[in-house]
């Protein structure tokens, strides 16, 4: 088993993941290039925060079309858990790989510090080791994270569950106050019809250790190492 | 040649923060009348070739695949021919 992290001109949170994978987990990995056009040996990817390509035109706009995105789009297509986060989730928006897209701040500030989010599904291979109503608290940095998605899309990603984290308030409570960027109705992550690709504003690579203020984030690691999910 | 002008703005239905930051601007700056005010990119792109029907179905690819995102944006474009 071995996991890839991708890194695109401008991704920063690579080496956030690495430690976390090779310090924390002890798991196999290694780095993909974004030039690079095969994820052949991989089990699962990582598609880590930053500003890909700069981010110009619109986040992950241009980083969608990368070469190494046929790969990552046809891993996706045949079942492979996909995990992007911040930037990463942004660019899972971008390709059609997620239903949505991420804004500006509805503060139009940067937003950096430690939000609370809520496990709203147990069903992925990323949140199978907890359970709904879960609280995690896990650190946020991004200018550009106010999902959005038109009332059709929403209705969908109701009905097939694929919301997966809400911000919320430390007791878990889903309320505007607790939301740091105008998402709408809260969310922070949501996951594609068929489950295995994941994206989400929060770095749960960064909330890895107590040391570090949490280990919370673990959960989704820790459930994609489950015996369940594991390729 | 061609030179295509085409304007990328979020939807109606999409909130702008920044449209509504200068709209209460402006109307502090005594422009009452301000109703509205939404926040775009401009962009100019220029063609080489001779058929402007041709030029304009690649102008609208170019929207639909890259300049503007469907999920949230709406994108007009004016071409001209232009000297090379």
């Amino acid at each position: 088993m071995k996991w890839g992290v991708l890194i695109f001109p401008g991704t920063w949170s690579h080496q956030d993941f690495a430690h976390v994978f090779q310090d924390v987990l002890r798991v196999p990995w290694g780095y993909v290039w974004h030039k690079d056009s095969s994820v052949a040996g991989y089990d699962a990817l990582f598609l880590p925060g930053g500003f890909a390509h700069g981010d110009y035109l619109r986040c992950g706009a241009i980083a969608r079309f990368s070469p190494i995105m046929d790969a990552v789009i046809r891993f996706a297509q045949d079942g492979g858990p996909v995990l992007g986060s911040c930037n990463g989730f942004q660019i899972l928006c971008e390709a059609g790989l997620l239903s949505g897209a991420l804004l500006r701040n509805s503060s139009l500030q940067y937003r950096c510090r430690w939000v609370h989010i809520r496990t709203e599904s147990s069903d992925t291979p990323f949140t199978c080791g907890g359970r709904p109503g879960q609280v995690l608290r896990i650190p946020i940095s991004h200018g550009e994270g106010r999902y959005f998605a038109p009332p059709e899309t929403l209705a969908q990603l109701q009905e097939n569950d694929q919301i997966i984290f809400r911000y919320c308030t430390p007791d878990g409570r889903v309320t505007d106050e607790a939301n740091p960027n105008g998402a709408l109705e809260n969310i922070a992550g949501v996951c594609n019809k068929a489950r295995n690709v994941l994206g989400l504003m929060p770095h749960p690579e960064r909330a890895s250790e107590a040391l570090l203020g949490s280990k919370d984030g673990r959960l989704l690691f820790d459930s994609m190492l489950t015996p369940a999910f594991r390729r | 040649m061609f030179e295509a002008r085409i304007h990328v703005t979020l939807k109606r239905s999409v909130l702008d923060p920044q449209g509504d930051t200068v709209r209460s601007a402006l109307t502090s700056l005594g422009f009452q009348e301000v109703a509205d005010c939404r926040i775009g990119k401009f962009m100019v792109v220029r063609l080489t070739g001779r058929d402007v029907d041709q030029a304009r179905a690649q102008v609208d690819e170019m929207c639909r695949k890259l300049l503007a995102n469907p999920v949230i944006e709406d994108y007009v474009f004016q071409i001209n021919e232009v000297p090379a």
